[in-house]
């Protein structure tokens, strides 16, 4: 029986990079969740989840649709009782809690916001049977519409107001009472997509200031990346990776995680060594993947990885991995160009890079132009084609 | 290897611990779910097996001895049954009797004066023996010894066993087996008839631009606010024996199969009208585009495009109908005449002839057309729905002259019908002395003078109608709440939407008569209920607990399925977010209920003419029982009555609804 502790923000070969991001701060563990597994039916869709959140992280539940991070999040919430396993809150055990005895806010893809109660009336719900005063309530709710940026809509309705408002009340209703937990189920799908990147950036900025933990669900890889302390991928009900946003990304630990997350190159290949590969008629030089000779392997490269230089560049030619080929489409896509790449003779298909419009000009790029590429060998990532699990690095 | 793997492989899943919430939840809903039990499932089990209940006298268990002239016992002591074979007294069906059976011992002794000398001994063969002398119960195997005199009341009592005895007794008797036919005959004539007018009908509102729309709209659903007895009463006045339009039946009689038919279309018309309309809105505009295009006559699109996309609605409509014919009891009780119909000959057997186990058996038999059709109506709406889910882009009429005066001639034509016999129960109530004096007068709502309890009877409705609506509509509308909001304990669910499904399939005169006898049983602690008001409450409550809870469940439905848990994260109880939320949200759909409620308790007669008392008589029943006793214009006076309660309440409930809703409904406006 194998299990891994996802914990840390710093696993093996990411502690470099992962270093730039908080997590490096010894934070307590604020919610302890051991051995989850959850059925419906016959059909499982958590299996055997472990993972620990710090006091005060953001996480992010990313993963294709149907891969459970709903159904983890309301395990968390006691919406939905899990089968089995366990789930500890600032040293509580709540795993069979029913919701309202533990402690969290929740907001909902679709907000729930009562349609019949006015917005103040919306966030004091929950403020009012608990000793508060009138005037304390009508304090707090002035606050928190600050807080959030809606400052005079409290006496509307929520249909009165647009989508990205009513998130924002919604918001506003879940940390009302201040709670220790904050559960966020994909809050910004029903948006379009400037709202959504605006608030995004509303939301990180309020969490930070309130401190509160928080586990947001979400599809949106950029949304992730964007805004996480830690990013847990899921895929079929298991967690693939828990790291960072930039060791997510640029050590993504299995083949599903590199394909999930940012666009890659993919090549068939067999190891030639511990940290060599072996491509259609080369050799090239990857990270240490620790697989045994002769094992095929998915090479794996990021299209901004694949280095740009003069064609003919030779320079540390014997230790780099250089290829001389040509250019058989460009695409200006704003920010930078994408290059497909013919005669790099690693395996079938065209190679993708993506240049920097300086690149491109200093370069004199263009189709049909003739260049030599780099590619970084510690950037060049392999994962063995027989089992998903095993990783590079 | 740690906690949690151990725990995955001993296989055991957890158990949430319950909240507050749930458990007041759970605790609520099965309050509610024993209700339900208690006012429906019992009663009719009670009612079930009082159908197999046989009472029979059995002979072997009595043995006589009689004596010389001077009372010296010679002879030898014979059974009653030898008795019986020798003189052939009795056959195997006249044993057969019910649970006030009596049979006198001297009906074994042909020859029997109570002024002769001789005396009598009897004993029982066994301990069931049981016979009356005179009023005092006997039993036991001493032998009793009587003057003639006294032996002259002895009475052989019945043995009480279960069985088909009943049962086989009803298939061989043709006057009670022959009311199947007659029921299933007029069901269907009646529902073919209905069906066909009101799909005209409907056609004509959604598919044509003829004018008057809204008008046709609120004559349709007039026959809703009247007992089903009231076109009866109206029938009699234009075609009875001393009726205006007597000549147009050519010699046919209007009591029996032709009154209770046309009687039948009229109560019914609304039902399958509204039924009808719901389907043909929903057919999609796009389909007859695309005929049009394809160049597809009229006629062609009417049988290809209309009907097959208002077919579940067609088959839904029949089936309804069928069931409100089949197990309605006012109407042929009016107008029937000799033409027997299952639904009152259970009151025949019950009021009449005081044969229980004889009512519960046709209750029996009734209950099998009514499930059938409850069934077929279930499973077509399942279908309905998942059209309506798929709806697209409605269709819009154009105007075309002909057609569209086709229309307003064929709606105004069955107006006239509606109005019509409304307005003729009017007419006659308010004049003197049909058909021979006409002038106008208001004695015959002199109710007080006349049999049914008087004004105190319409009285007493009103009161049973408002406690039904606001009773019922908390009930129901809770009650749907819990099952719909309560989280797992989806047995415990399940069974109650079961019971909550039961009530519309259980006709009203079944319903009354379970009533008696579960509630009118002396060892039911219950039994205190019986004559009361409360009772004639639960009862009509339960009947009609059905589309209540339908129409409760539907609005509840249409909530976001998150409220609940949001009220939990902000550890606010179910109860607060139901008063300040969801009720208020739901506030159309629960008016809607009770407006139902209140206006089916005014007009129910079938379940709860078994159930009133001296001081809870009811209008509806009223109008029966004057009409039963030949104050035919009273009656209708009364019928009247209810119809301008029931008219008022409605346009209460409009202004109600209206008002209510501008103020607490404000956030619905953009
Ligand atoms: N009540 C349920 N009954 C049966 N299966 C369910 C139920 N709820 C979820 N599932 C299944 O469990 C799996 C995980 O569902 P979940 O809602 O957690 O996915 P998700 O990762 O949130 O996906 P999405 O991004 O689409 O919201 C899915 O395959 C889903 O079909
Ligand atoms: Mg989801």
């Amino acid at each position: 029986m194998h299990r891994h502790e996802h914990t840390a923000g710093r696993s093996a070969a990411g502690g470099a990079l992962a270093a730039a991001a908080r997590a490096d701060v010894p934070r307590p563990v604020y919610l302890r969740i051991d051995g989850l597994s959850k059925s419906f039916g016959s059909f499982q869709a958590l299996k055997d989840i472990s993972l620990t959140i710090h006091d005060g992280e953001f996480v992010c539940f990313l993963g294709p649709s149907g891969c459970g991070k709903t159904t983890l999040l309301r395990a968390i919430a006691g919406l939905d009782l899990q089968t089995s396993g366990t789930i500890e809150q600032a040293g509580r055990d709540i795993s069979t809690l029913p919701p309202a005895e533990r402690d969290f806010g929740i907001v909902f893809q679709s907000y729930a916001l009562f349609p019949n109660l006015t917005i103040e009336r919306n966030i004091a719900f929950g403020l009012e049977n608990a000793g508060r005063t009138r005037v304390e309530i009508a304090t707090r709710v002035a606050e928190l519409l600050e807080l959030v940026g809606l400052p005079d809509q409290g006496k509307k309705y929520p249909a009165h107001l647009s989508g990205g408002q009513q998130q924002r009340i919604a918001l506003a209703r879940a940390i009302a009472t201040a709670p220790g937990l904050l559960l966020l189920d994909e809050p910004l799908s029903a948006l379009d997509a400037r709202v959504r990147v605006h608030l995004r950036h509303e939301i990180k900025e309020l969490q930070r200031k309130l401190g509160v933990t928080t586990v947001m669900v979400t599809h949106d890889q950029e949304e992730a990346l964007s805004m996480a302390d830690r990013i847990v991928v899921m895929n079929h009900g298991v967690i693939e990776q828990v790291g960072t946003p930039t060791t997510i990304y640029r050590e993504p630990s299995t083949l599903f995680v590199a394909d999930f997350i940012g666009e890659t190159n993919q090549i068939a290949a067999r190891s030639a060594g511990a940290s060599s590969l072996a491509f259609a008629d080369k050799v090239l030089g990857s990270v240490a993947h620790g697989l045994a000779e002769g094992q095929p392997v998915t090479a794996v490269i990021r299209p901004e990885d694949v280095t740009p230089h003069a064609l003919g560049y030779r320079e540390g030619a014997d230790r780099r991995n250089l290829c001389d080929v040509t250019i058989a489409e460009m695409e200006f896509l704003g920010s930078f160009w994408r290059a497909r790449l013919a005669g790099a003779r690693l395996g079938q298909g065209p190679l993708v890079a993506d240049f920097s419009v300086n690149a491109v000009r200093r370069l004199d790029l263009h189709e049909g132009a003739a260049m030599t590429v780099e590619l970084p060998a510690e950037r060049l990532l392999a994962y063995s084609r027989n089992g998903a699990d095993d990783a590079s690095g | 290897m740690t906690r949690a793997a151990e725990r995955v492989s001993s296989g055991r899943p957890l158990r949430a611990r319950l909240g507050r919430d749930d458990i007041i939840m759970r605790g609520y809903m099965t309050v509610i779910a024993v209700y339900l039990v208690v006012a429906l499932a019992l009663p009719l089990w009670a009612m079930m097996s009082k159908s197999f209940s046989t009472y029979r006298f059995d002979l072997r268990l009595y043995e006589f001895q009689v004596s010389d002239e001077a009372g010296a016992f010679h002879a030898p002591p014979v059974t009653a049954h030898e008795l019986n074979q020798r003189l052939r007294i009795a056959s195997s069906a006249d044993l057969a009797t019910n649970a006030d059976g009596r049979l006198p011992a001297t009906s074994f002794f042909p020859d029997f004066s109570f002024r002769s000398p001789v005396k009598y001994r009897i004993r029982g063969t066994s301990d069931d023996a049981v016979y009356l002398v005179g009023s005092d119960r006997t039993s036991g195997t001493q032998w009793v010894e009587l003057s003639s005199n006294e032996f002259r009341r002895v009475m052989l009592r019945p043995v009480a066993g279960r069985g088909l005895d009943n049962y086989s007794t009803y298939f061989s008797t043709p006057s009670l087996f022959h009311s199947i036919e007659n029921s299933l005959f007029i069901a269907f004539v009646s529902t073919v008839i209905t069906v066909t007018l009101a799909f005209g009908f409907a056609y004509a509102l959604s598919r044509s631009c003829m004018p008057l729309k809204p008008v046709f709209r609120l004559v349709a659903v007039l026959p809703i606010l009247v007992p089903s007895l009231l076109p009866g009463i109206a029938l009699v006045y234009l075609f009875g024996n001393q009726g205006m339009l007597k000549e147009l039946l050519l010699g046919h009689s209007i009591y029996g199969p032709i009154g209770i038919v046309i009687g039948s279309v009229f109560f019914t018309f609304p039902h399958a009208m509204i039924i009808i309309t719901t389907a043909l809105a929903i057919s999609d505009a796009r389909l007859y585009e695309a005929a049009v295009s394809l160049k597809a006559s009229k006629w062609k699109t009417f049988w290809t495009v209309t009907i097959p996309g208002a077919r579940y609605g067609l088959i839904s409509a029949a089936f309804v109908v069928f069931n409100l014919v089949i197990t309605d009891f006012g109407l042929p009780k009016v107008i029937g005449g000799q033409y027997n119909m299952l639904a009152v000959d259970i009151y025949k057997q019950v009021i009449g002839q005081q044969n229980f186990e004889m009512g519960a058996v046709v209750s029996v038999v009734l209950l099998v057309p009514a499930l059938i059709a409850f069934a077929v109506d279930r499973f077509v709406n399942k279908r309905q729905v998942a059209l309506l889910s798929a709806r697209s882009v409605p269709y819009a009429p154009q105007p075309s002259r002909r057609f569209d005066w086709l229309c307003f001639g064929y709606c105004a034509l069955i107006a006239v019908f509606l109005v019509g016999l409304v307005a003729v129960c009017q007419f006659a109530a308010l004049v003197k002395f049909w058909p021979y004096d006409l002038s106008l007068s208001l004695r015959n709502y002199a109710f007080d003078l006349m049999d049914g309890g008087g004004w105190d009877s319409y009285y007493n409705s009103i009161e049973m109608a408002l406690w039904t609506a606001v009773i019922g509509t908390f009930v129901v509308f809770t009650g749907a709440y819990m099952v719909e909001k309560t989280k797992g304990f989806d047995s415990g669910r399940s069974l109650f939407q079961l019971l909550a499904m039961l009530p519309m399939a259980i006709p009203g005169m079944v319903l009354g008569l379970a009533y008696i006898f579960f509630f009118n049983n002396p060892s039911n602690p219950l039994n205190a209920l019986y004559g009361t008001m409360a009772i004639l409450v639960i009862c009509t409550v339960t009947h009609f607990y059905t589309v209540s809870h339908l129409t409760a469940v539907t609005a509840l439905k249409q909530m976001d399925r998150e409220f609940e848990s949001v009220a939990a994260s902000l550890k606010q109880p179910f109860y607060k977010l139901l008063s300040r939320v969801t009720v208020p949200v739901c506030l159309p759909a629960v008016l809607d209920i009770s407006i139902y409620l209140f206006v089916n308790a005014m007009t129910t007669v079938s379940a709860v003419v078994f159930l009133y008392a001296p001081t809870t008589t009811l209008a509806s029943v009223a109008v029966l029982n004057m009409d039963d006793a030949g104050d035919i214009a009273p009656a209708a006076a009364m019928g009247m009555m209810i119809f301008y309660t029931n008219a008022g309440a409605r346009l209460v409930h409009a202004i109600l609804s209206r008002g209510v809703l501008a103020r607490t409904q404000a956030w619905r406006a953009r």
